[in-house]
């Protein structure tokens, strides 16, 4: 490993999130803690910033012992579910918040890039404002002034730049925004979850201006939940999970390990209780299934199951039941839905008070990929339980068609069977092609 | 390729003081968050840069009416208008800044999305306030050529009236708006903590007084009252453009120590405070 350009060691950071009011069944009571309400927000307020020793029911650990280093040069991923302590890194790194415990060595001029377009001001012009943002991310006045006519080239305003951005539309605003970071040069580079912005097109080209930083010799830090992203531009990713890192490696097994955490917790079906439906019936946990063994492997063309289990409250029979999956892409366009009455399936009855439901697919018709899930459950026309997102699914690369090769993933995420015939004009029984 | 730098980040123990060679490396950014201020302030409004007058001009009339003609409040001598106008001047400077200052923290979401010195964000209104309060004082040789008043060589000593007037808005932002973003309160409490501040110095009254309602402790007491620094700011101001008095040191020396205590621990808890910020915003 050439020389390091980030050193963290034993990094820890420790927030203080607010506990739940205390609430009062009698009228006495809330007007006893109504008078007292100033000394006990005094408290509360005072604590936002003081830590005493024994008191951490509502203390969380946003990272704990976190130690890993980057080598100069290297693009790294770091990957996690919703709160796993990945912004939180970045921001003890870029010197936002403060470390509670443990260090972190950096050698290099770091930019970090936690948003986009942060400072904008609708008011001011296009031009104003890509002076402030690059100041704001750490570019002097000289530097944007010669870089000027690059940033503007690259986010296509033209014309607009001496209109104000209120004016713009948000696709405009965007461009532009991205445009002021991607002119950033920083030796180091820290990125959070700033990709996922604009239309495709725009999408397609900030993943190339990153393949490009990613190749010039920077060292990046990139988070993101675009799997395929971070896979493309990160040969080695760190996973968080609650704040410690639980794998640190080579990207696509890092990738592996994450997907089969997130899936095996049953954490992104998310809380009962707050998903839409009447609830007589909820989904208990989704998983993937291949050769009767549960994975979160599965390969284009081979056989797939997905099983949703469930859980039926009270006692009233859930008739005339429509069960319903749909796998979409990262985007959330959906690809592939199986309803079962309408592929044959009819489920006259659920029975109770818990079961599976097993969707079979033969042979899995999608390409190389990630997929997200969905489910929704509906009785006699109700919805009875909805997933929005049921966790992520990689489909590797499989030999769908038995020919022993396999479709590049870029040609799109759907496979089907189908045939070539070349028909010449005039003898239907001559030989292909000429 | 250069010698790399090194940053090492570790949790902050014991005081903090003013990084100079930070902030001057952050000039670029403090001159466009600065012009940004200036620009976006009157924006899309027919009068722009006209309601830097309006505002105390206005002002100026509203008292003139109920304080120089209702109240028939001593005005050392001088047209009440021009009297109350020269303290306006500061003083609509002085509030404006600190109401700024105070609340440039709260929800500020710059705080957790990158680094720079925090105290630019309160040290900003505090400069990007000089424009109106420049051109508000363009307004006083108007009124004084039209009273026929001629300027004397006090005049001289402006800048640096101006200068403590900065210290003291500054110093006093920077206790504020450390606490307000932990408390809220105390943006609350600034509404009519600002109107006991204007009322507690001498904008509609004259400092001369206090030497006539109390002849035998006169010096002591206006040297005591001197503490308050925008007390000699503001008859410093008067002394200095209208030139009817001499200048009342023994206002400004005290309110100059006082503004530099101020300014000094105002920095102190400041940088204390500041590693919280983006946690608590
Ligand atoms: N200022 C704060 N005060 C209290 N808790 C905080 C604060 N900032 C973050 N947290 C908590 O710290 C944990 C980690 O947050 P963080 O933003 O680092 O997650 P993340 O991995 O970036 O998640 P996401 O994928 O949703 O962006 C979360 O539980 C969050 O609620
Ligand atoms: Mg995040």
């Amino acid at each position: 490993m050439s020389r390091p350009a980030i050193e963290i060691d034993h990094l820890a950071k420790r927030y203080r999130i607010g506990l739940a009011e205390e609430l009062h069944d009698t009228f006495g009571g809330a007007v006893l803690s109504w008078l007292g309400s100033p000394l006990s927000n005094l408290r509360r307020l005072r604590r936002l910033s003081r830590f005493d020793p024994g008191d951490d029911a509502d203390v969380i650990w946003a990272l704990r012992d976190v130690t890993f280093a980057v080598a100069a040069g290297e693009v790294v991923g770091i990957i996690g579910a919703n709160g796993a302590g990945k912004s939180t890194l970045l921001k003890i790194l870029s010197g936002i918040t403060e470390p509670t415990a443990g260090r972190a060595v950096i050698h290099g001029r770091v930019a970090s890039l936690l948003e986009v377009g942060t400072g904008f001001h609708p008011d001011l012009t296009g031009r104003d404002n890509v002076y402030l943002n690059g100041t704001i991310l750490g570019m002097s006045k000289g530097e944007i002034d010669r870089k000027f006519d690059e940033i503007v080239d690259f986010a296509e305003v033209g014309t607009f730049i001496d209109t104000p951005i209120k004016r713009y539309s948000s696709g405009m605003h965007v461009r532009l925004a991205f445009s002021v970071a991607a002119h950033l040069e920083p030796e180091i580079l820290l990125i959070d979850e700033v990709l996922a912005v604009g239309d495709a097109a725009f999408r397609k080209r900030c993943l190339g201006k990153m393949g490009e930083v990613a190749a010039s010799g920077r060292t990046v830090l990139f988070v993101s939940h675009n799997l395929s992203a971070v896979e493309r531009l990160c040969e080695r990713s760190v996973v968080l999970d609650h704040g410690r890192i639980v794998f640190a490696g080579p990207t696509a097994a890092a990738i592996d390990h994450y997907l089969r955490h997130t899936l095996d917790d049953g954490a992104a079906l998310g809380d009962p209780q707050r998903r839409p439906g009447r609830g007589r019936v909820r989904f208990t946990r989704i998983w993937a299934e291949s050769g009767g063994a549960e994975t979160v492997h599965l390969t284009s063309g081979g056989e797939a199951s997905i099983c949703l289990a469930y859980r039926i409250s009270g006692a009233q029979p859930i008739r005339k039941v429509r069960v319903r999956l749909g796998w979409t892409n990262l985007l959330g366009d959906p690809l592939l839905t199986c309803i079962n009455d309408l592929s044959g399936f009819p489920i006259p009855q659920l029975p109770g008070p818990e079961g599976t439901i097993r969707i079979h697919l033969p042979r899995l018709p999608l390409n190389a990929g990630t997929y997200r899930l969905n489910a929704w459950l509906k009785s006699e026309r109700e919805i009875e339980d909805l997933v929005a997102e049921a966790g992520e699914l990689t489909v590797a690369g499989g030999d769908f068609y038995g020919t022993g090769m396999s479709i590049p993933a870029d040609c799109g995420p759907l496979l089907a069977d189908h045939s070539f015939e070349v028909l010449a004009p005039s003898t239907a029984a001559g030989p292909a092609g000429r | 390729m250069s010698q790399p730098r090194t940053i090492v980040i570790a949790p902050k123990r014991g005081f903090q003081l003013i990084d100079w060679r930070e902030l001057w490396a952050y000039r670029d950014l403090i001159y466009f968050l600065v012009r940004r201020d200036v620009k976006v302030r009157y924006v899309q409004s027919v009068l722009g840069f006209l309601w830097a007058i309006i505002r105390p001009l206005s002002t100026m009339v509203v008292f003139t009416v109920v304080f120089g003609r209702l109240a028939e409040i001593p005005s050392d001598g001088i047209p009440y208008p021009i009297f109350s106008y020269a303290a306006l001047v500061p003083w609509t400077y002085f509030s404006s800044s600190l109401t700024a200052a105070t609340g440039s923290l709260v929800g500020n979401n710059l705080l957790s999305k990158v680094y720079f010195p925090r105290l630019i964000i309160p040290l900003n209104p505090v400069l990007s306030n000089l424009v109106d309060f420049a051109i508000a004082l363009s307004m006083v040789g108007v009124i004084m050529a039209f009273y026929g008043i001629a300027p004397t060589a006090a005049i001289a000593f402006l800048p640096f009236l101006v200068l403590l007037m900065m210290l003291t808005a500054s110093g006093l932002g920077m206790w504020l708006s450390a606490m307000a973003i932990q408390y809220r309160d105390v943006k609350f409490m600034l509404g009519f903590l600002s109107s006991i501040l204007m009322y507690a110095a001498p904008v509609v009254w004259p400092a001369s007084l206090i030497a006539d309602k109390f002849p035998e402790h006169g010096a002591t007491l206006r040297l005591l009252y001197g503490i308050y620094p925008m007390a000699g700011v503001i008859e410093g101001f008067r002394a200095a453009l209208i030139g009817a008095r001499p200048m009342p040191w023994d206002l400004i020396v005290p309110g100059a120590i006082s503004a530099l205590v101020i300014w000094l621990s105002g920095a102190l808890y400041f940088r204390q405070r500041e590693r919280f910020f983006a946690d608590i915003f």
